[in-house]
């Protein structure tokens, strides 16, 4: 099944060339125009022969994780001045500032049957300076692509000073066959649309998958009794469990807590929908909200104390905060149009939602009081928005328009910068963003 | 790994739910009556829809679904004409229970659409028990906008999805 992949970290020990210092290479992301920073990345070197080949796809993956971002623009190896050929060997800085490369990466690549390492530094070309100190990771062969991840998260981190979001997967429904008789898979991806796997087959209807926050389940709405019910799957085995739900009621749109302990949800029974907790351990129904509208579509805050859902008892979908105990709620959303599907961001300080408005539908943010909206996408139908670990990126469904329409999943900046459809075989909906791997 | 086992103490193993419902994705099985199998127009068609007593005559002679207005679940005038010939078939004919499912456009988010499809559903369901048909008989589910039947993107489609298609099935088949 999921191959666990061991990862450790060994920080080289070994003093570089010291230069004058001249500030430290940093890339503060803000929602301004940013001018990408340019980098070098000459294909790792292999330190074994075995290595030869994935040291080189091991460097291109950073390469197309780090400009895939849209922050950071590759040097192409057809202007390097120098090559190298060894990664002990001392950096020629003049030889990188000459291309214009304001940032190198060196790696090194030792394959010894399934046993792989990878090491590499990230320079600061103008200041001379390593940016944080060598790393080494190690795990199996077939795991390279996680490890060229968590060399591209490291870069990252070193020049934004934020975290990464590579070595990351997503749970997601894989969609086949025509618009009137669509099948549905569970699948699960790396972040790239790379490795898919499928956890379910397509004899019924399943929706909306959620990561736990740890990763190691995930919770989703299956109609195989004929009525929408929440599953809980274990992703490593592929194990399920069904969420209890007594007779006539129906079960849709569950999160997990922040702890995995509890799942928040919609219940439906006589035609009205309300927010439920239910404490996995115990079975313990809470009752959250009691309005006679329509309330669904609950997240909880990082802190765990608010939940943020929508409801349509002004008369439309709109979006509203309460304590994640119930009682009172407060409606953040004020603009024109309709708005549901929101996800509290993993800073804490944005919801992101699905706007439906003059027959359009957009990915957008607002600060929890509602205040700075900003609508980062616009098409016939979009929907479904799902944070990236490090609240940087949004991933959500686009579908396209008429009798041949299809599902994509799609990612874009929370600066409405870098939309971009992930590849995917087939179509694809309802994406949920794991958290960064171990 | 602990917590999920304590958790599998109180879910359900998901198995267990599947039978008690028509299949009524089962490929064309309904015209020889097969077990499980519902009568929907999604299903096969069982009877002459010239027999009274036979589903096809509820799904084709008086209509086996109600169409709404955008995001409503109001029934209108010709919806109750047709509920109300449901509900005397209904009375008429004991042997059969129905699943009510309600149905969005592709206009709406997949959970509201679900939520929206509830209460179609339901208010099909509310009116027909106002017309006598035993609770006990009728149960109602959602399926938003993921099973649309028309696939265009325009009114003409869309007024057909928004729908609540009362299924048959043998109240004999059904616990």
């Amino acid at each position: 099944m999921m191959k666990r992949l061991l990862i450790c970290l060994v920080a080289l020990m070994l003093a570089g060339p010291v230069f004058a210092q001249n500030g430290p290479l940093r890339l503060t992301i803000t929602d301004g125009v940013i001018e990408p920073i340019t980098f070098a990345a000459p294909s790792f070197q292999a330190e074994t022969p075995e290595a030869i080949q994935v040291a080189s796809e091991m460097s291109r993956l950073v390469v197309q994780d780090l400009a895939g971002t849209g922050l950071f623009r590759e040097v192409p190896a057809s202007a390097f001045i120098s090559q190298i050929s060894s990664f002990a060997q001392p950096v020629a800085f003049a030889d990188w500032r000459a291309i214009n490369a304001q940032a190198l990466v060196v790696g090194a690549v030792n394959v010894q049957g399934d046993s792989m390492t990878v090491k590499f530094r990230v320079y600061d070309v103008f200041s001379g300076q390593e940016l944080g100190t060598g790393l080494q990771f190690a795990g199996t062969a077939t795991g390279w692509r996680r490890m060229g991840h968590k060399v591209a998260d490291a870069v990252y981190g070193r020049i934004t000073g934020e975290g990464g979001y590579f070595d990351s997967r997503v749970v997601f429904v894989a969609e086949s066959g025509p618009k009137d008789n669509r099948q549905k898979r569970l699948a699960i991806m790396d972040f790239d649309g790379a490795n898919v796997q499928f956890l379910t087959d397509s004899s019924t209807i399943v929706l909306a998958p959620r990561f736990s926050p740890s990763g190691d389940r995930v919770l989703y709405t299956s109609f195989e009794s004929g009525f929408p019910r929440i599953n809980v799957l274990n992703v490593a085995n592929v194990g399920r469990q069904q969420l209890q739900t007594a007779a006539g009621e129906m079960a849709f749109s569950p999160r997990f807590s922040r702890d995995g302990r509890q799942v928040i949800y919609s219940l439906s029974n006589g035609g009205n929908t309300d927010i439920y907790r239910t404490d996995l351990s115990t079975g313990q129904h809470v009752r959250l909200t009691s309005a006679p509208s329509i309330e669904t579509a609950p997240s909880l805050s990082p802190d765990g104390s608010q939940i943020v859902f929508e409801s349509d008892r002004s008369g439309a979908q709109q979006i509203y905060i309460m304590s994640a105990n119930g009682g009172e709620a407060r409606r953040i959303s004020s603009g024109d149009g309709r708005y549901g599907s929101p996800v509290w961001s993993p800073r804490g300080d944005l919801v992101a939602f699905t706007k439906q408005n003059a027959g359009r539908f957009h990915i957008g943010v607002m600060r929890i009081d509602g205040s700075e909206e900003r609508l980062l996408t616009s098409s016939f139908l979009d929907e479904g928005p799902t944070w990236s670990p490090n609240g940087r990126v949004i991933m959500f469904t686009r579908e396209t328009q008429g009798a041949g329409g299809t599902s994509s999943v799609y990612s874009v900046d929370i600066s409405g910068r870098n939309l971009k459809a992930v590849p995917l075989q087939g179509g694809a909906s309802d994406p949920s963003w794991g958290p960064l791997q171990p | 790994m602990t917590l999920f086992k304590k958790a599998a103490i109180v879910l359900l193993v998901l198995a267990t739910a599947a039978c008690t419902n028509p299949d009524r994705f089962g490929a064309g099985s309904g015209a020889g009556g097969g077990a499980g199998s519902g009568f929907g127009a999604d299903g096969g068609l069982a009877g002459s829809a010239s027999d009274p007593t036979s589903p096809a005559f509820f799904n084709q002679t008086i209509g086996d679904r109600v169409l709404f207005a955008v995001d409503t679940s109001t029934l209108t005038p010709a919806g109750k004409v047709i509920l109300d010939g449901q509900a005397q078939w209904l009375l008429a004919n004991t042997d059969y229970r129905s699943v009510i499912e309600g149905h969005a456009d592709e206009q709406g988010t997949r959970e509201y659409n679900l939520a929206l499809g509830f209460r179609r559903a339901n208010a099909v369901r509310e009116y027909l028990v106002s017309r006598g048909v035993p609770t006990g008989r009728l149960e109602v589910t959602s399926f938003g906008k993921e099973r649309p039947i028309e696939v265009c993107s325009e009114e003409t489609c869309y007024a057909q999805n928004r729908r609540a298609v009362t299924v048959l099935s043998f109240s004999a088949l059904t616990s």
